[in-house]
């Protein structure tokens, strides 16, 4: 898989989307199927929706978009670690650290939403540093340190939540003890600004959080595109010795793009946070939104350009699934997604099968076109001779 | 009725970029040892795979005993018997001798292995070739030789009769090429045929009987050993006369340059020291040699002054500069410790053309021009504000191809890991000697390279001298040592055993001293002597 991924670097840009789109109509083919198999009376109407409805009128698309916001920073935070050689498992719990920072500085501190997202952005940056230090120090793979810090921050998040009487709910007339103030209720001025566009689309999902997002996606191709830190940061990605080398500081490399990484996922859980539709609830799992940057990145080869296309459609099957309820249940429509997702990111597979077959047409056209001149050169050769 | 084994008939093998054949002829007769002759990046190794079926090619045919076989995969070129010896070996690290080469044909009876009935076989090939391998020993723990033989075994076991090496001896002593010549014969005494690569005129001019010749793809031709010369060989191999001597002027060396002090480096694989107390000097405008039997501590020693590795003792100045300053354990608390970082001395004007390319001098997955300021990009010229200036490298990059002649399918966004070996080198010589640096450290500059661009690279070594370089060149390579070098120093189990000058020594002389039979003591001056005159 990495193999493949290396080498697809030099295809150009157009193979690389019909690869993508040839797998996104695969993976919707074989849910198509899973539909008809699981309740065959209720598939084509279902299939209807789940590929329709985040068009079919402005307050669904506003989901869509409203859910891709933190998809698209989860997915950065998982490519740009791994264009650095990297797996960072430990989205979810920067996600959760960055949430966090985000709802404290809104309900407790009473700060407007800029800066609830730049403290959002400074705690999944700090939740990141911790793998990074232990990977480059001591070694130790970044995989199990950021999946025991994605548990070390949730439980060290719910247990300073829980002592902040504050933030819960209830201190502000809500009913549940279990989850953070309604921010409309607590500071309106944390919201995520919506600009006039949630009447303009119908939706109160919509605000600017998915431009945000868009920005940073930018800002991060043009670190990893541009700059002498992006090319030190993949040198050390692909080649760790060559980098030693080049006089390139593999260690400090290493513990920034975790830091970098971190504060893409915690402005994720910011965004999605500071929208003010879902309140951070006290419960013993973790958030699978950083989970889900896993295959956004996979799917768009982490490139940053792509991610933002990638979070766009998981979101929107997402929304297409709920909308296939109640004739699916929600577990059925979980592993229907999951596998249009899954067969999906086969798009690096298709996009090899597509290389080799325009390969062998151009080498077909070639040799149609090598076939006459060549026959005459044989002649010459034997008047020669 | 047929004389010829195996017959490649106009054989064609593109890659994106490149035609690596293009129909090429070659025919094996029975019993013959036959070379094939070209420059890195020739064909060879494709044509090879053609015949191994590691690649299909897009045209011609291949013929074994007169009929034509399709070769779709190595079974199929098993079931053939052809084997193929690559030039980078494929076993199993952790496995002892003997697994290795019964490995995938394993004699069983119900899935048990017949071990005894294996080790037989394998002890009785190894005693009739003199093969000597110890069948339990694990691989990781045996010598590349060692290894090799352990490959030769594997296609004797395996009863093949056409023999593939691919450029066998790059990985091995002036003895063993011996040992490995004579093996060599001895199969073909016995009708099986080989097809040798290799780029070493001297090799072939020994032990084949013909030789195919390709260039860029194309067969040049196939003649008779004995009819031949190494001039014309390297004319047909490169297209035009090849200088096998540098011609150099006289050295004029100036200010020392790098001032080596009891330099001390731990060593990875064993408790003592790799690298023990060696001193020494490098001047300007002279290129000195440090020569000696792979593993005696060269590796070491260059990471140690490169800055890669952290050594334990001694001290390094480059330019007047302390880069490296560090005292035995026992007296650390009082002196400043100076380790200088690989930056600081590239800053100071250290190059280094590396050991182990694709390890250390490339990222295989950059781009030809993105590889070319591996060790530049942060140089303003390249870079404003942390922003990389791509037109500016696309201009260097381009200017670097022209002048070095690194040829590739894509120019300068070719992914360098599509490139030959050779010309991955160029690049990385382009880009070390380029850099204008103070001291050259070269090592095995020229390993696994072809005539053409070893003539190419010691005449930038004698250039970059003239210029009033200084030049520390690591080398096995005897003939490489005495050519090019203004003085020789031999490095014996980590220390430097004896000084010589090129012009008063002979080859032999030199192979003593690097395995270890004699040292420059306290007489040494009249044992220098004495060996000279005979």
């Amino acid at each position: 898989m990495p193999e493949k991924k290396k080498r697809s670097f030099n295809f150009p840009g157009s193979t690389s989307i019909l690869a993508s789109l040839i797998s996104i109509g695969i993976g919707l083919i074989f849910g198509l199927i899973l539909l008809i198999v699981l309740n065959p009376s209720a598939a084509g109407g279902a299939f209807v929706s789940l590929v329709t409805t985040g068009f079919r009128s402005s307050d669904k698309f506003a989901k869509v978009l409203y859910q891709a916001a933190p998809l698209v920073m989860t997915g950065l935070s998982v490519g740009f670690a791994f264009k650095t050689g990297l797996f960072n498992i430990g989205a979810s719990g920067q996600y959760t650290v960055g949430a966090a920072a985000a709802l404290i500085g809104a309900i407790q501190f009473q700060l407007p939403w800029y800066v609830c997202l730049l403290l959002a952005l400074v705690g999944g940056a700090f939740w990141g540093i911790f793998p990074g230090l232990f990977k480059a120090l001591f070694n130790v793979n970044e995989v199990i340190t950021s999946i025991m810090f994605n548990w070390i921050g949730m439980f060290a998040v719910n247990l300073t939540i829980n002592n902040l009487p504050m933030m819960l709910a209830k201190y502000w007339g809500g009913a549940q003890m279990d989850r953070t103030a309604n921010l409309a209720q607590a500071n309106p001025n944390a919201l995520i600004p919506r600009l006039g566009l949630d009447t303009l689309m119908h939706s109160n999902y919509m605000n600017t959080g998915i431009f945000i997002a868009i920005v940073f996606a930018i800002i991060a191709w043009v670190i990893l595109s541009k700059t002498t830190f992006g090319y030190e940061l993949k040198a050390c990605g692909f080649n760790r010795n060559a980098s030693l080398y080049a006089g390139i500081s593999a260690k400090r490399n290493i513990v920034l793009s975790m830091v970098i990484s971190g504060a893409f996922a915690g402005v994720g859980g910011g965004l999605y946070y500071l929208a003010g539709n879902g309140q951070y609830t006290l419960v013993k799992q973790l958030l699978t939104a950083g989970f889900n940057g896993i295959p956004v990145a996979l799917l768009a080869s982490s490139n940053p350009i792509g991610i933002i296309f990638s979070a766009l459609f998981v979101s929107y099957i997402q929304v297409g699934g709920d909308a296939m309820q109640p004739d699916f249940v929600k577990e059925i429509i979980d592993i229907i997604i999951s596998v249009i997702i899954y067969l999906a990111a086969f798009a690096l597979l298709t996009r090899e099968l597509l290389t080799r077959r325009q390969m062998l047409r151009q080498e077909e056209e070639n040799s149609a076109a090598d076939a006459l001149p060549a026959a005459s050169e044989e002649k010459d050769e034997v008047s020669q001779s | 009725m047929n004389d010829y084994v195996i017959e490649m008939l106009n054989i064609t093998k593109e890659f994106p970029g490149i035609r690596a054949n293009d129909d090429i002829t070659l025919r094996l007769k029975r019993g013959e040892i036959h070379a094939l002759l070209g420059e890195n990046g020739a064909g060879k190794s494709t044509l090879m795979s053609v015949l191994f079926g590691l690649y299909q090619p897009e045209k011609g045919t291949i013929k074994k005993d007169g009929e034509i076989v399709r070769i779709k995969d190595p079974n199929d070129a098993n079931a053939l018997h052809i084997g193929m010896v690559h030039q980078h070996f494929k076993l199993v690290e952790i496995f002892t001798v003997l697994d290795n080469i019964i490995l995938g044909v394993e004699p069983n009876k119900m899935g048990f292995i017949q071990e005894s009935e294996a080790r037989k076989k394998v002890v009785e090939l190894s005693d009739r070739y003199g093969l000597k391998v110890d069948p339990d020993a694990v691989i990781e723990d045996i010598s590349v030789g060692m290894q090799q033989r352990v490959e030769i075994l594997k296609m004797l076991y395996r009863d093949n009769d056409i023999l593939i090496f691919d450029e066998p001896t790059a990985v091995l002593t002036p003895q063993e090429i011996e040992e490995l010549m004579d093996i060599m014969r001895s199969f073909a005494k016995e009708g099986k045929s080989i097809l040798f690569i290799t780029h070493k005129l001297n090799e072939i001019m020994a032990v084949a009987d013909r030789c195919t010749v390709l260039r860029k793809g194309q067969c040049v031709g196939t003649v008779n050993v004995k009819d031949t010369s190494k001039q014309e060989l390297s004319r047909m191999m490169v297209g035009r006369d090849v200088e096998f001597v540098v011609s150099k002027d006289e050295a004029k060396p100036g200010e020392t340059v790098l001032e080596i002090e009891h330099l001390t480096v731990p060593s990875k694989l064993h408790k003592n020291n790799a690298v023990k107390d060696v001193s020494f000097h490098v001047r300007a405008g002279e290129i000195v040699c440090l020569a000696g039997i792979e593993g005696n501590g060269q590796t070491e020693f260059v990471y140690a002054l490169t800055g890669l590795e952290k050594p334990s003792a001694g001290s390094i100045t480059l330019k007047n500069e302390r880069i490296l300053q560090l005292a035995p354990r026992a007296q650390k608390a009082g002196d400043r410790q100076i380790n200088a970082s690989v930056r600081q001395r590239s800053k100071l004007g250290m190059s280094h053309i590396p050991e182990d390319r694709q390890k250390y001098g490339l990222v295989l997955d950059y781009t030809l021009e993105e590889n070319l300021v591996l060790q530049r990009y942060w140089q303003p010229e390249f870079q404003k504000n942390g922003f990389i200036k791509k037109g500016e490298v696309r201009k260097y990059a381009e200017k670097l191809i022209r002048q070095y002649d690194i040829r590739s399918g894509q120019g300068p966004v070719t992914t360098v890991r599509s490139m030959s070996g050779g010309n991955q080198q160029k690049a990385i010589v382009a880009r070390e000697i380029d850099k204008e640096p103070e001291l050259l450290v070269a090592v095995q500059p020229t390993r696994g390279l072809d005539v053409g661009a070893i003539e190419y690279i010691h005449k930038q070594l004698v250039a970059a001298r003239d210029n009033g370089k200084a030049v520390l060149l690591v080398s096995l390579e005897l003939d490489e040592v005495m050519n090019v070098s203004d003085r020789i120093l031999v490095m014996y189990e980590g220390e430097i055993v004896g000084e010589f000058d090129p012009k008063k020594t002979t080859v032999q002389e030199l192979g003593l001293f690097m395995a270890g039979a004699k040292r420059q003591g306290a007489n040494s001056s009249t044992e220098r002597t004495a060996n000279t005159d005979a």
